[in-house]
């Protein structure tokens, strides 16, 4: 029993995620079931996002999955290209953006699983105005960060209100309020996280469905292998 | 005489297929009593398959270049039909090698399975072990992600501190003064075909090996010693097929459970199998601010750390993993199995698995005062385990070992 106990002990200590303290985040209301949000959150990202950054390996077709049909796609999200198998890409040449931001906006294809969609929730909606940096815009969740606030229409222009607190969680006060409310911008930004989380892997849900039928499958097949194990053992003992 | 039959005669007069089939599975005596330990050698070979297998289909759209290397691997993923099963049985496979080798070693070490006459399949069990650890580390560089980039800068860059050909060494082993284009086709190269090479050829030599002096099982008892005087086959023996072949199947079965669970529900695994800095593409000119490699280099990599000289670190990370090869003349036990040990032993044992899991876990952890004190305790300890044992085993008294494997 000892044995197993340590036995156990190894295999089991990958599974204790690895702890990283990376300052304040809030929770990302991801669901990738809920396409309409992700549909709501590709525009957004189409509109917002895709002249800066761009989503390299994520062909436009591929929102079809989420139940948009060829000719939403073309009419309402292909702004940049006109090929529905065409990738997202943009014309923004690495160089120039380099020289006007100081960095290259980073693509965002795969973002959400270097980041995590939590961290994505919170930078997203933790810029601030600062005169001390050269875009007029802060981040709590990433300070110093060279992307001015691209929202900023629609959450309006927030200032940070003092220190940030013993918690952690910064506190901000709106100057000047956007064209949406907290709650409708809060909403927003986490339809364009669930869309920015489903598109770093398009095809997660299907892998977790099939996942289930292979389980199944090997449970049946666990079970009749064990018995033909027994039926060879018989005789030994 | 059927034609089947015929076909096999007349196979056997050319080629020996009837007798090695015999030599190595039906004619093939091990110990009736294996028990849960013993399924890891065959799930190793299994791992090797699907490493092989997985590999060859992932070769044919990754493109070995600097430029374009990330971006193949996204359009596995994404493009090439069932890519992302593909590339995760891979990525997952490699992660899940090192579980089963290691729980295949912690077998060896609790039953004395390198024990005389066992010494050589220890030996390039050891060499296999090395072997998978270039493997692996060479494959992480392929992704070319920030911890691909960086952990091989870190990796590579210990050579340097090898006094006089340190730096000469690195840059020889890099083929660029920093890791770039160079480093990744020719770590393509030993990934691909040098290393799985030199793996196959020492799998066969770690079975050949096994199969001339026979298993030892967890009673360390040598079931060859009784026979049969008319059958000259083992008495506590049976035939590794059909027994050992049905067994195993199960255990096929129960590890590709496991294995699928993690492919399907969680492939990165909490950032233990697939690092969230990985998705990140390889930026010579952005440090990430904690590099490590992945858990299962971290216990030796604590060992590195935990040694304030580098030049002494890389020696005891280096003697970290080559002390093991020399388990079987350092212990000097009367019996084998753990069973038939006292508490001496058992307590250094538990002190090994304590210290080998402890030093993994803080591999993975940014160093911290504290945390480095702990490392050079753990390191001590483990180090203990084995500079120690000649000692410890031929003082302490064991009890005495049955003729027979015991009912």
């Amino acid at each position: 029993m000892k044995k197993f106990l340590v036995s156990l002990l190894l295999v089991l200590v990958p599974l204790t995620a690895l702890a990283e303290e990376e300052g304040y985040v809030d929770k990302a209301p991801i669901n990738l079931n809920d396409y309409a949000s992700i549909q709501r959150g590709a525009k957004v990202f189409s509109n917002y996002c895709l002249s800066c950054h761009s989503a390299n390996y994520v062909r436009y077709e591929t929102l079809e999955q989420v139940g948009l049909t060829a000719d939403q796609i073309k009419g309402n999200l292909m702004f940049a290209a006109d090929k529905i198998g065409s990738r997202m890409t943009i014309a923004m040449r690495p160089g120039d953006s380099k020289k006007w931001f100081g960095i290259t906006p980073p693509d965002l294809s795969v973002e959400a699983r270097a980041r995590t969609p939590d961290w994505i929730y919170t930078y997203l909606r933790s810029f601030y105005r600062s005169d001390e940096r050269p875009t007029g815009w802060d981040n709590t969740a990433f300070s110093k960060v060279g992307m001015p606030n691209a929202l900023w229409t629609l959450q309006g222009e927030q200032v940070l209100k003092g220190p940030v607190g013993a918690d952690g969680k910064p506190e901000f006060v709106m100057l000047h309020p956007g064209k949406l409310t907290p709650d409708q911008f809060n909403a927003t930004v986490g339809d364009l996280v669930n869309y920015i989380t489903w598109m770093a892997e398009p095809g997660k849900m299907k892998r977790m469905e099939l996942g289930v039928y292979v389980l199944l499958f090997l449970g049946l097949f666990f079970v009749l292998t064990f018995y033909l194990k027994k039926e060879f053992w018989k005789d030994i003992h | 005489m059927s034609a089947s039959q015929k076909m096999l005669g007349w196979i056997d007069a050319r080629f020996p297929l009837t007798s090695t089939w015999k030599a190595h599975l039906s004619e093939y005596y091990a110990p009736k009593n294996f028990n849960f330990w013993y399924f890891f050698g065959s799930l190793a070979l299994l791992v090797l398959v699907n490493q092989i297998v997985t590999g060859i289909f992932l070769t044919m759209s990754y493109k070995p270049d600097a430029a374009l290397a990330f971006a193949s691997v996204e359009y596995i993923m994404r493009d090439v039909p069932w890519g992302w099963l593909i590339r995760y049985m891979h990525s997952t496979g490699a992660s899940m090698f090192f579980v089963v080798v290691y729980l295949h070693m912690f077998r060896g070490l609790i039953y004395g399975s390198h024990r005389k006459p066992r010494e050589l399949v220890w030996i390039f069990g050891m060499m296999i072990y090395l072997a998978l650890m270039a493997e692996a580390f060479m494959g992480y560089l392929l992704p070319w992600g920030q911890m691909s980039f960086w952990g091989a800068s870190v990796i590579i860059s210990l050579f340097s501190a090898i006094p006089y050909v340190g730096d000469a060494l690195s840059q020889w082993i890099r083929g660029d003064f920093v890791v770039s284009d160079a480093t990744l086709n020719r770590f393509f190269a030993f990934h691909v075909i040098a290393l799985p090479l030199v793996l196959l050829g020492l799998v066969v030599a770690h079975i050949i090996a096994l199969h001339e002096v026979g298993s030892n099982n967890p009673e360390g008892i040598e079931i060859k010693a009784h026979k049969d005087p008319v059958t000259h086959i083992p008495l506590d023996g049976i035939p590794f097929h059909p027994y050992y072949t049905v067994k195993d199947i199960v255990g096929v079965v129960v590890f590709l459970m496991v294995f699928s669970a993690i492919i399907f529900f969680g492939p990165e695994m909490g950032g233990w199998f697939l690092e969230a800095n990985n998705f990140i593409p390889a930026d010579p000119f952005k440090t990430p601010q904690h590099i490590a490699p992945l858990w299962y280099f971290t216990p030796f990599y604590a060992i590195l750390r935990a040694v304030p000289n580098k030049l002494f670190g890389v020696v005891g990370m280096g003697a970290g993993v080559v002390i093991m090869a020399f388990l079987p003349w350092l212990d000097r036990a009367k019996v084998k199995s753990v069973r038939y040990r006292g508490p001496i032993y058992k307590s250094f044992l538990a002190l090994f698995v304590i210290s080998f899991v402890g030093l993994g876990y803080l591999g993975t952890q940014a160093p911290t005062p504290l945390l480095n004190d702990i490392a050079r305790l753990l390191s001590v300890t483990y180090f203990g385990f084995f500079i120690l044992m000649p000692w410890y085993t031929s003082v302490e008294k064991t009890k005495p070992v049955p003729e027979r494997i015991p009912e």
